[in-house]
């Protein structure tokens, strides 16, 4: 089974059909046994237990960005491949990713006031956080404004793969302009250096939250095609009401 | 007289004769600027020091109020059309329109700098820093801005999306103008370092601006 056999819409909704119910599963499954192994992570010894935000704050982290990739890969789909179901899959991105931002500005910044001191610091990371999710707005608001889907989906491919060109821009030169203004005061974690028993319920969780975002990816992409057939339907419709009326 | 020079001296015509694009961006400059004393207070070092950041934000503002006309005003009396049609590469008749576009929009807003620096409590040598920046500058802005114009188009209300659309995108810009402006001010960095980045920008917003914009006009005028 190749790519290329779900772009017809009819076969990509009966995959999603039978495949639905086993991710649904696997996402609990996955969820309910990252949650377990969170319970079992060690207090820090300095931030005691709000230590175990982080657990849902680095796989949201790491799917904000993870939403945008896939709708680049996507928007290529549709420049260059047009390939009939990229742009409802990058319409079906879009909220994702912006729901996952915000979630992770979110737990950031609740994890940031009894640590930090503050909600808020005009700090490299969340700053970009913070466009990346300006970004998603915006690329929401023009999949609203215009009003054909497939004219809709290749103004809004245009616009995630110049957006795409700017994500280390903005991440890299907010950095070095913090450095010249304040120096960071971000906690960062200590890279491979992270014990185990962190290590294993983050990559639990990370694993259980890219399983959530498949499931909701494909179910979000199944309910676009279905509201682009009664589109269809309501427009078939509309052009035979004239016709009877005369 | 060529395709690609007709279109620059027909863009440069209208805007200077119909309705004064760049001076109407000018003024919207001049007020953002008189209105920041107002909010922040009259207190002539703390404007010195933040001077640049308001000056870089002014004309930000004051060219993005500008970009809708770009291809809308062509749009609406059906010479975009034309322009699509026509043997000429749509990419370099973009690049020509952009550039019309930057010298009467962009260029007035780097000429009335030193004048509103004097608002701003900026010496000499501080104006002639932010007006450097701001003249390698204004190029990225208006090139992201193409990009921002061609994708709303054909759309109604399409200025208030152009905003919320370009506003992100040209936040690199903003930062490497307003570093630079600083470091030649206070220091300590050099200067050279971001304004070379800065005008790295703007030759690469130059190549993907054109691109992109012609490629959302070819897709979004089916």
């Amino acid at each position: 089974m190749a790519l290329i056999d779900y772009a017809n819409p009819t076969r990509f909704l009966a995959f999603a059909e039978r495949v639905l119910p086993w991710l649904i599963g696997l996402t609990a499954l996955a969820l309910a046994a990252g949650l377990y192994l969170t319970q079992g992570a060690p207090d820090d010894y300095q931030q005691g237990a709000t230590v175990k935000i982080m657990f849902l704050h680095v796989p949201t982290a790491w799917l904000s960005m993870f939403g945008w990739i896939v709708m680049s890969i996507a928007a290529l789909g549709t420049l260059v491949w047009r390939h009939p179901l990229a742009d409802v899959a990058a319409k079906a991105a879009a909220p994702l990713g912006a729901a996952f931002t915000f979630l992770c500005l979110t737990t950031g910044s609740l994890w940031g006031r009894p640590m930090w001191g503050t909600y808020w610091v005009w700090d490299a990371r969340l700053t970009s956080e913070l466009v990346l999710f300006l970004m998603y707005l915006g690329v929401i608001a023009l999949w609203r404004t215009v009003e054909d889907p497939s004219r809709a989906g290749r103004a809004v491919a245009i616009l995630t793969l110049v957006g795409a060109i700017n994500i280390p821009i903005i991440k890299w030169s907010v950095d070095w302009w913090n450095t010249l203004h304040q120096p960071a005061s971000v906690v960062k974690l200590g890279g491979p250096a992270i014990h185990p028993t962190i290590l294993i319920p983050l990559m639990t969780m990370a694993v259980a939250f890219t399983l959530l975002f498949v499931t909701l990816h494909i179910a979000a992409m199944r309910n676009e095609i279905l509201r682009r057939r009664v589109r269809s339907l309501m427009l078939l419709r509309a052009q035979a009401a004239p016709g009877s009326a005369s | 007289m060529s395709p690609l020079a007709a279109i620059f001296l027909r863009d440069i015509r209208l805007a200077v004769r119909v309705g004064g694009g760049g001076g109407i961006g000018v003024l919207f400059f001049l007020t953002v600027v008189v209105l920041m004393p107002f909010a922040i207070g009259p207190d002539l070092a703390l404007l010195a020091r933040i001077g640049p950041a308001i000056l870089w934000l002014g004309a930000l503002l004051a060219s993005l109020l500008t970009l809708d006309r770009l291809f809308t005003a062509d749009h609406e009396d059906g010479s975009l059309d034309l322009i699509l049609m026509s043997g000429t590469p749509l990419e370099l008749t973009i690049a020509a329109k952009a550039f019309a576009h930057w010298l009467t929009t962009g260029l007035p807003l780097v000429i009335v700098v030193p004048l509103l620096g004097l608002f701003m409590n900026l010496d000499g040598r501080a104006s002639a820093a932010v007006s450097l920046t701001l003249l390698v500058g204004t190029p990225a802005l208006t090139f992201i801005g193409v990009i921002g114009a061609s994708l709303s188009v054909a759309l109604r209300r399409g200025g208030l999306l152009l905003a919320v659309l370009v506003l992100p995108l040209t936040i690199p810009v903003l930062i490497f103008g307003v570093s630079a402006s600083n470091a030649a001010i206070i220091g300590p960095l050099p200067f050279g370092t971001p304004f070379t980045i800065l005008c790295a920008l703007s030759l690469v917003s130059l190549v993907v601006g054109i691109f992109a914009a012609a490629a959302a006009l070819r897709h979004g005028m089916e």
